[in-house]
């Protein structure tokens, strides 16, 4: 039943399963050509960009330098710095948002009473456009007029929050965690939900604690939706990128590597190291998946029926 | 903006195919300042054969920038005429995006750089490009100093003579009053850095037309005398609370305190109409504080030598994938008329970029004389920033590298700052 318990080794086909394998490929074979028109054309053409150096206000300047700009971003201290900051973002905001998601979850999965107004006002947050709440945010955490340091008593009332960069990460992170704790918790909600209730009862009647009836039984049962919910986030916050551009333009170091790819391609117009980035940005966030989905041990293609 | 555009572009296309010929609309992207007087003149300088729309561009010169060479790069036919920052004329010819000014016109602008024009030299230079002209200069923009007589006198500083920037900050820290300057990471901090590197007779760059292999020179003399004066203000009780973040407009303030004496501030030419239309109203100067304000030509960086002061302002470019080109450039020459100048001047406080409109503003009284005749000089006396395709690299390096200004030190960021840059231009670092 479990997802663990997949075998290891490949079962042998039938006649019958492997003329259904064909047939399967053979349906899905236009969606798959089509995808990759959309989506391979992209990143074939950054590749190839990737490997001049190209501005896009000298078109005559533009000259191949072989992996060149991989070599100058791998070996500058600036990308290794934009790379922490967005995997501190990444692991503090899917970390916390883990925690709040599951409680929001459990409420939304328990609640009989006003259940709608409760899970509506838990979605809130998530139907919001990302600029408008990084917008709400720099002004909730401005000292000039924002309400953040009113609340706190630990800060002063001019503390610029904006100022440094630790502080500015942490605000950049609060308005990342409002906003999308509650696709974190929508997720959880679909695990909580496939849990059957036959055995939370069986594990009642044998005198399991509420600890371990969330330890032993629900827990170890959305293990696929809590990989899928994590990985999902984890994606999208290695990503980051309009909370920073609305908060602090990437200023005191706030600068994820989306940001930095951000700056020379649009903002500096180099075509060639920006895609260079690109390719890198494609290829740690691959490194992510993977990382995510060991960490978790699900067989992707058992996890439906996880 | 872009749903306007292509409801423009439907209708236009639309009422062409029924063989209407008055109908082609040439869009006019322009920046958000003297919006009104270009409403105005897209509306005279239309025709039988054309109409012309006004687009308005995000408010910072970068989103600007962005914005346009977005559209350029796609080879946009629908950008036809196009407000541009002086800066962005070389990066932007060279990338073949602007539409080479040709004929009378693009002769009288290459003959002003010489001083043999109509136009002020210091505008002009700024639209030529490899000998050519690629726009039209519109109004011509410079920074003064601005500051309170009151203040010069209980300095006993002599602002009928030039004055040098120490002498300033000396004289604020002594009296209790600051100086204003634009020192964010951004920009106008460039400005600033620029126009004191070139009061002290060096470059940041030089031979900026050979693309990345510019020659890099702020590690030089005029690059320490430069650091030198960013270090005295950052150190001085002179400075702003603000410093490290202060823009053109946050310190228009400090002119006029409720308490204190004032300041000395270097800033643009809007200054004069910006406090004139708020005498009297709340948080503006009264009659008697405005007639205290005064105005001299830019500090200079080392005693003995003339300042650089900062040239800005807007030229006129044609997209050179416009579907109209030649109706495009008579509306270009139309817009950028010597009474769109005035008018400009007039209501909208930006300063002309032709001797023969800043004539007609001098004789018109609405500014003091001498203020126009200050404002006319330090044009064409002033200093440029550097003319470079890459130009955004050059500034981008120079802004991660002198900023914060406190922690500009002349014996070590003039050199860190020449050999960052260098590798930004060969490609071997990162901004």
């Amino acid at each position: 039943m479990s997802a663990v318990a997949a075998p290891k080794s490949k079962p042998v086909m039938s006649d019958r399963a492997r003329a259904e394998n064909r047939l399967g490929q053979k349906l899905v074979a236009p969606a798959i050509v089509l995808m990759l028109l959309v989506t391979a054309f992209p990143m074939l053409r950054a590749i190839y960009l990737s490997t001049f150096d190209y501005a896009l206000t000298a078109p005559e300047e533009r000259a191949f330098i072989g992996l060149s700009n991989y070599l100058t971003a791998l070996t500058d201290p600036l990308f290794w710095q934009t790379t922490g900051v967005t995997v501190l973002y990444m692991v503090v905001t899917v970390a916390v948002e883990l925690v709040i998601g599951f409680i929001f979850a459990m409420v939304m999965h328990r609640v009989i009473f006003a259940r709608g107004v409760i899970r509506t006002s838990i979605l809130v947050p998530y139907g919001i456009i990302t600029v408008v709440s990084g917008f709400a945010w720099q002004f909730a955490f401005s000292f000039q007029n924002g309400f953040i340091n009113g609340w706190l008593p630990f800060v002063g009332d001019d503390f610029n929050w904006f100022g440094q960069t630790g502080s500015a990460v942490v605000a950049i992170m609060v308005s990342e965690i409002w906003k999308t704790t509650p696709f974190m918790s929508l997720l959880l909600l679909a695990g909580l939900a496939q849990v059957s209730d036959d055995m939370i009862e069986a594990a009642k009647v044998d005198g399991a604690t509420w600890t371990q009836r969330l330890t032993k039984v629900i827990l170890p049962n959305m293990r696929a939706a809590i990989m899928v919910a994590v990985l999902f986030r984890a994606l999208d916050a290695y990503r980051i990128f309009d909370n920073i551009f609305v908060m602090t333009s990437g200023a005191v170091r706030t600068e994820s590597i989306s940001f930095l790819t951000y700056r020379q391609t649009i903002e500096q117009f180099q075509l060639g190291m920006g895609s260079a980035l690109s390719v890198l940005l494609f290829l740690s966030v691959l490194v992510v998946a993977f990382l995510i989905v060991r960490l978790f041990r699900v067989d992707l293609a058992q996890a439906r029926q996880g | 903006m872009i749903a306007q555009v292509a409801v423009a572009a439907l209708a236009a296309g639309g009422l062409a195919a029924c063989g209407g010929s008055s109908d082609a609309v040439l869009n006019w992207y322009v920046n958000p300042d003297g919006v009104a007087v270009f409403e105005k003149y897209a509306d005279q300088c239309s025709t039988g054969d054309y109409d012309i729309e006004v687009q308005l561009l995000p408010t910072g010169a970068t989103d600007q920038r962005t914005q346009l060479a977005r559209r350029l790069a796609a080879e946009d036919s629908s950008t036809d005429l196009m407000n541009l920052d002086p800066v962005f004329v070389p990066e932007f010819a060279n990338a073949g995006w602007l539409k080479e000014v040709e004929g009378d016109l693009g002769d009288r602008i290459i003959g002003s750089t010489e001083g043999e024009g109509d136009y002020l030299s210091g505008a002009a230079e700024t639209v030529v490009w490899e000998d050519k002209a690629y726009a039209i200069p519109l109004w011509a923009n410079t920074q003064i100093l601005w500051y309170r007589e009151s203040l010069a006198k209980a300095a006993g500083l002599d602002m009928t003579q030039p004055v040098t920037w120490e002498q300033v900050i000396k004289a604020a820290a002594d009296n209790g009053g600051s100086v204003g300057v634009q020192a964010d990471k951004y920009e106008a901090y460039v400005v600033w850095i620029n126009a004191l590197v070139q009061g002290a007779g060096g470059a940041i760059v030089s031979d900026t037309e050979a693309g990345r292999d510019a020659k890099v020179e702020i590690d030089s003399d005029a690059g320490r005398e430069a650091a030198t004066v960013i270090e005295m203000l950052a150190d001085s009780s002179a400075a702003q609370p603000d410093l490290s973040v202060s823009r053109e407009g946050t310190s228009l303030g400090q002119m006029f305190p409720k308490n204190g004496p004032g300041e000395f501030m270097t800033n643009w030419t809007f200054v004069y109409k910006n406090y004139e239309g708020v005498i009297d109203q709340p948080g503006g100067p009264t009659k008697e504080q405005f007639d205290d304000l005064r105005w001299a030509r830019y500090p200079a960086t080392v005693e003995g030598e003339v300042s650089k002061p900062p040239v800005g302002g807007i030229d006129i470019g044609v997209g050179a994938f416009s579907k109209h080109p030649e109706w495009a450039a008579e509306a270009a020459e139309c817009i950028t008329s010597e009474q769109a100048q005035v008018d400009l001047a007039l209501e909208a406080g930006l300063m002309p970029s032709t001797n023969a409109a800043y004539d007609e503003v001098a004789a018109s009284g609405d500014y003091p004389k001498e203020l126009i005749e200050l404002y006319r000089t330090s044009v064409d006396e002033g200093g440029p920033r550097p003319k470079s395709a890459y130009y955004s690299m050059i500034s981008g390096a120079i802004q991660s590298t002198w900023h914060s200004p406190e922690s500009v030190d002349p014996d070590t960021t003039p050199e860190e700052s020449a050999a960052y840059l260098e590798d930004v231009l060969e490609g071997k670092s990162l901004l």
